[in-house]
């Protein structure tokens, strides 16, 4: 008897392997998930670009790391200070840090991302700009900032005064828009592991961004990925850095709970 | 089509006029006119238009690369529905399939919130599209 599409199409059962060391791709699915398991968004492309991530010399998301690494230790803006100053060195600094974003800023009274916390430190304790969300020098900090937690399960706070923001997050998750009419979970949680034309759909997890697409050429953030997918559905996207998009990645940070960190993965 | 009557040549029926029977059919061309098979074929298979073979493999466009398999495949399709019912599927799936179906309605106005620019108040398809890519379906029978 054949096997039906969808079966032969669901998450493959390749195991990502850097430098001898297993990188779990799968979880179990936490509590009042829609999903049975939990699969990074890894074991949905073809072993060419999984090898690619496989291997930190071929991985082209590197380039950046080389950059993150320089700019740690760059003194910038009014206070004469790099990161370096106050968090020492990174791989201590930074651990685990990835793995619970967005969390709850009591200064901010809000939820802030990654980028949200080192725009903090350099415009309140450097004195010195802001980076723009999409440029090269915050795309290689927080692909240097997520590379300390690689490998290590992602948990955010979904509780206290992150609860509101959550919701918001799911609300907009099953929202459908665009002339398309279509929601997240239409793609994501209905329809993972089937094919839309040349795209094997994914969970949409979050766990390995800022990701390096092939098609993009370069890092993208989390932010614009979601601007992609709203736009393929002919929708006006949030803008990255919004309310919106924060709680939507706190939602879509917490389908994920339990998956380790790829930062910086690959995909096509 | 708001306070007039139209000349034969010009009756389309508009987003918000078409006529159900039941969820299911829609009896009336949106056009007046039959469609074209030919253009049909091209709506069904341009990622600007029908885009339809992004959720439905085909047989007959083997030619082309990517088929998806969101949707059943589309092969004999014209065995399984009359074009009445066709023609629903294709201007409101919603009415046919359910308020869950993620397959577009491709002639309804009220769709996703914030639609682009460029799409505000626009159907996906024209109305003589919609008839055309009907009447390539009823070309797929068994
Ligand atoms: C029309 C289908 C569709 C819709 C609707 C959609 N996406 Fe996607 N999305 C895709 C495709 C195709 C990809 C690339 C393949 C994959 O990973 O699923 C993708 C990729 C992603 C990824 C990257 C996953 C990874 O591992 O790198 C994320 C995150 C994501 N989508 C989130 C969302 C969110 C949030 C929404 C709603 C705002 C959304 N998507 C709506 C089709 C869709
Ligand atoms: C003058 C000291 C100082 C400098 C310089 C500084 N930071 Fe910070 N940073 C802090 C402090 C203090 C906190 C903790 C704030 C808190 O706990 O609320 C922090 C928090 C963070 C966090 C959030 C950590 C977490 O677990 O919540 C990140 C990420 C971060 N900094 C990155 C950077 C980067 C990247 C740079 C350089 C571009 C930088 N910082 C420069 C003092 C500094
Ligand atoms: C994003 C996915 C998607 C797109 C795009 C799409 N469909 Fe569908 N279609 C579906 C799904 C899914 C079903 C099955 C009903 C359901 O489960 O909601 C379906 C069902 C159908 C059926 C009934 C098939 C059967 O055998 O029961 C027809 C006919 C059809 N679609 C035609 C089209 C045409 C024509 C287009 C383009 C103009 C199109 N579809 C575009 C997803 C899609």
């Amino acid at each position: 008897l054949a096997l039906s599409g969808a079966a032969a199409a669901d998450p493959d059962d390749n195991k990502l392997i850097i430098d001898g060391e297993e990188i779990a791709t799968d979880a179990a699915a936490p509590e009042g998930s829609p999903f049975d398991r939990l699969y990074s968004g890894w074991r949905f492309r073809t072993s060419e670009t999984q090898d690619l991530q496989a291997d930190d010399f071929e991985n082209p998301g590197f380039a950046a790391i080389t950059l993150g690494e320089e700019l740690w230790d760059t003194v910038e803006g009014s206070e004469g200070k790099s990161c370096a100053s106050c968090h020492g060195d990174v791989s201590e600094g930074m651990k685990g840090v990835r793995a619970n974003m967005p969390k709850w800023s009591e200064a901010a009274g809000k939820p802030q991302t990654l980028e949200n916390h080192i725009n903090t430190c350099r415009t309140d304790r450097m004195g010195a700009d802001a980076w723009k969300w999409e440029s090269e020098e915050m795309l290689a900090m927080t692909a240097l900032v997520g590379l300390q937690s690689r490998g290590m399960p992602t948990s955010v706070q979904t509780d206290g005064p992150m609860q509101e923001w959550w919701e918001k997050g799911k609300d907009l998750y099953y929202t459908r828009v665009g002339q398309l009419d279509m929601a997240c979970a239409n793609c994501h949680e209905a329809n993972f592991g089937k094919m839309i034309r040349a795209d094997h759909l994914s969970q949409g997890q979050i766990n390995g961004f800022p990701v390096y697409r092939l098609k993009w050429g370069g890092l993208g953030s989390i932010h614009r990925r979601f601007k992609g997918c709203m736009e393929n559905v002919r929708a006006e996207p949030f803008k990255r850095g919004s309310d919106e998009f924060i709680a939507l990645e706190l939602y879509v940070a917490s389908r994920g709970e339990g998956l380790s960190v790829e930062t910086p993965s690959v995909r096509n | 089509l708001a306070g007039g009557i139209l000349s034969a040549g010009a009756a389309e029926i508009a987003p918000d006029e078409v006529v159900f029977k039941d969820d299911i059919e829609v009896m009336d061309s949106l056009t007046g006119q039959p469609g074209d098979p030919a253009n049909g074929r091209e709506v069904f298979a341009d990622r600007k238009l029908g885009n339809c073979l992004a959720c439905h493999a085909n047989s007959d466009m083997s030619e082309l690369p990517f088929h998806g398999d969101v949707g059943p495949v589309i092969d004999g399709v014209a065995s399984r529905y009359e074009p009445s019912q066709l023609r629903a599927i294709v201007v409101n799936s919603k009415n046919v399939f359910g308020p869950e179906t993620i397959m577009p309605s491709f002639y309804r106005l009220e769709n996703g919130a914030r639609p682009m620019e460029e799409f505000q108040g626009k159907t996906i398809l024209s109305a003589q599209q919609v008839e055309d890519v009907v009447a390539y379906l009823t070309t797929l029978s068994d």
